[in-house]
């Protein structure tokens, strides 16, 4: 088709850019396979700042015109699928291109060119699915076809599993394997969600979804299903048993990506499912236990976050718990008198909590991997003389935490303001209660470690491992965007 | 009873068997195979919803057979990439079962 009769059938002129920011990662993958162990870091790590690139120029121009559309083929919806980004698609995009480069850059040191007598096969492996799982992510936060969504869940899945098991211990093989069985239960269910609203409308598009969907029980049983798999794959409790020991026994390059990124794409499709597909869906009931699902994450992650010894433990239940205020924005974000969900503040708090957190928790493993390489060990009781002899990577984990905690200006500071005032304005008391109690477990868990930080060496220290300076300078970076992302809402 | 409602039941009962088997037995293979049952419920649901939506003269509405064969595609992989994670699992000394550490929460692990 001409690119003027595609234009004609609602696809934008920028929309290519779409295409690029899916393909790129692709392509890079493939030359990364291509180049074999002993190049991979390399096309991997050339292939960050393209990647940055190109979605930097999705979220200028998604800045000018507001939204970008891409008929893929040149067939419009329903005969074809489309690609669609809009605010949130941009920012998604944003801050999986900085923390994918972040992480990236990170993993040069354990994945880095093989040297002599190395095997470069975990590095081969961590770069492969670096680039998968982008490219997965992208495609979640493009995709506007629930069947498309399904794909991009799986390769989600298959780039993220390898990233739990890098090192082939068996104890990761097996938080691997239970996390596959959680996400293909998941996707399944939301399989069966998308198949039985195709019997029922007849198409799969999110827009067109909109128009034709009717409450009834074909689109009750589709939607719960569908919401059901999702939270399993983004692990809100209860459905959380798999995340603590994936994420933790991953590298810490690998488990930053997995905790600040792969959690959020299924978190995303939950979102364009209630807010896009089924926005009159929703009943104040279902909403208000959703609500409660996220906010029982709130307080037992946080909880069991208190209790742990081992700081990856302690930062992987800390994301058990962040998790759970992205889902309070279904109870704020619901209209009682109009029955539907309204894109507002709720909305804009939900967003901003996943992009902070994104930042914060990718730096709070980075810091904490340096952490345990400097002392060759993570527990918490044994951090004492840690203020002393790793300062950067100690300040960065605090930063990280100052923006976990939601102090200002930082962007979990915005986040959660927008929630709070989403709860006052609609009068929904008991969820700022449950806002501010989680905003205090976090600063007592995070109090904690530092305080034993600051501590003196406890026992006679053993040798301290030496650190690169570049490498503590990548948990900086991020945790100093994550303190700072909440000015950029002040600025015009 | 006509076929398309029977097969919708079979799909409906597939999926139920292959859930039941997911959540109660801790043997891995087991649960992989528990899956592909879920799996083939759903996709013979699919075939239900084609043939439903089939126009008048035509054997069955093409999209969700499109999907279904993606589907299939998708459910092979994962099974394959599960049993390869199996393997080397058992390979690794692990054992091939989930029931020791279904309550990992607080447990003490070694640093990574």
């Amino acid at each position: 088709m001409p690119p003027t009769e595609a234009l004609a059938a609602g696809a934008s002129a920028g929309g290519g850019w779409l295409v690029a920011s899916i393909a790129w990662p692709i392509i890079a993958l493939l030359l990364v396979i291509a180049g074999g162990e002993r190049l991979a870091a390399r096309v991997g790590v050339l292939a960050l700042p393209i990647g940055l690139a190109i979605a930097a120029a999705v979220a200028l121009q998604v800045g000018g015109s507001g939204e970008l559309v891409y008929n893929v083929g040149g067939w419009a919806p329903p005969l074809g699928i489309a690609l669609r980004a809009d605010g949130l698609s941009a920012a998604m995009l944003l801050v999986t291109a900085i923390v994918a480069g972040g992480s990236g850059i990170y993993a040069l040191a354990d994945f880095g060119p093989p040297r002599a007598g190395s095997s470069g096969r975990t590095s081969l492996a961590f770069w492969a699915s670096l680039l998968g799982a982008w490219a997965a992510l992208n495609l979640a936060f493009l995709g506007n076809d629930l069947f498309n969504l399904y794909v991009a869940l799986e390769m989600l899945t298959f780039a993220a599993v390898p990233l739990v098991c890098l090192d082939g211990r068996a104890e990761t093989l097996k938080a691997a394997l239970r996390y596959l069985l959680y996400a293909l239960v998941g996707s399944v269910l939301y399989l069966l969600g998308a198949v039985l609203l195709y019997g029922a409308y007849g198409t799969l598009d999110l827009g067109l979804l909109a128009t034709v969907a009717q409450p009834g029980p074909a689109t009750w049983a589709a939607a719960a299903l569908m919401t059901a798999g999702l939270l399993a794959k983004t692990a809100l409790f209860p459905l959380h048993l798999w995340l603590p020991p994936a994420h933790a026994g991953a590298p810490p390059a690998a488990s930053a990506v997995l905790s600040a990124l792969v959690v959020k794409g299924s978190f995303f499709i939950v979102l364009r499912l209630w807010f896009e597909a089924l926005p009159g869906l929703g009943s104040a009931a279902a909403m208000q236990l959703i609500g409660l699902l996220g906010a029982g994450a709130i307080l037992y992650g946080s909880a069991l976050a208190l209790r742990q010894t081992r700081l990856k433990l302690l930062v992987a239940y800390s994301t058990v718990a962040q998790i759970g205020y992205l889902f309070l924005v279904f109870p704020l974000a619901f209209d009682a008198a109009s029955g539907r969900l309204a894109a507002g503040a709720a909305l804009m708090g939900g967003l901003l909590q996943a992009v902070s957190h994104a930042l914060a928790k990718a730096a709070m493993f980075m810091s904490a991997g340096l952490i345990a390489v400097t002392l060759g060990h993570d527990r918490i009781a044994d951090l004492g003389g840690l203020a002393r002899a790793r300062p950067t990577s100690l300040l960065a984990f605090a930063l990280a935490g100052v923006s976990l905690v939601g102090l200002p200006p930082s962007g979990g500071f915005a986040a959660k303001w927008l929630l709070l005032s989403a709860a006052v304005a609609t009068g929904q008391w008991w969820w700022a209660v449950v806002i501010v109690l989680g905003g205090l477990l976090t600063g007592a868990y995070l109090v904690l470690v530092l305080m034993r930080a600051l501590d003196e060496p406890t026992a006679p220290a053993a040798p301290l491992q030496p650190v690169a300076a570049w490498r503590e300078a990548v948990p900086l970076v991020l945790a100093l965007l994550a303190v700072f992302m909440g000015l950029a809402g002040v600025l015009p | 009873m006509n076929p398309t409602t029977l097969f919708g039941l079979c799909g409906a009962a597939l999926v139920g068997i292959g859930l039941y088997g997911l959540l109660t037995d801790p043997r891995l293979l087991r649960k992989i195979i528990a899956f592909n049952l879920v799996g083939s419920g759903v996709f013979l649901l699919f075939g239900v919803v084609a043939r439903r939506g089939a126009d008048a003269g035509l054997g069955g509405d093409p999209v969700p057979q499109a999907l279904v064969i993606t589907g299939i595609v998708v459910a092979f992989s994962a099974t394959a990439l599960a049993v390869a994670l199996l393997l080397r699992l058992h390979d690794a000394g692990g054992g091939a079962t989930l029931d020791d550490g279904a309550d990992s929460a607080g447990k003490d692990r070694s640093p990574s």
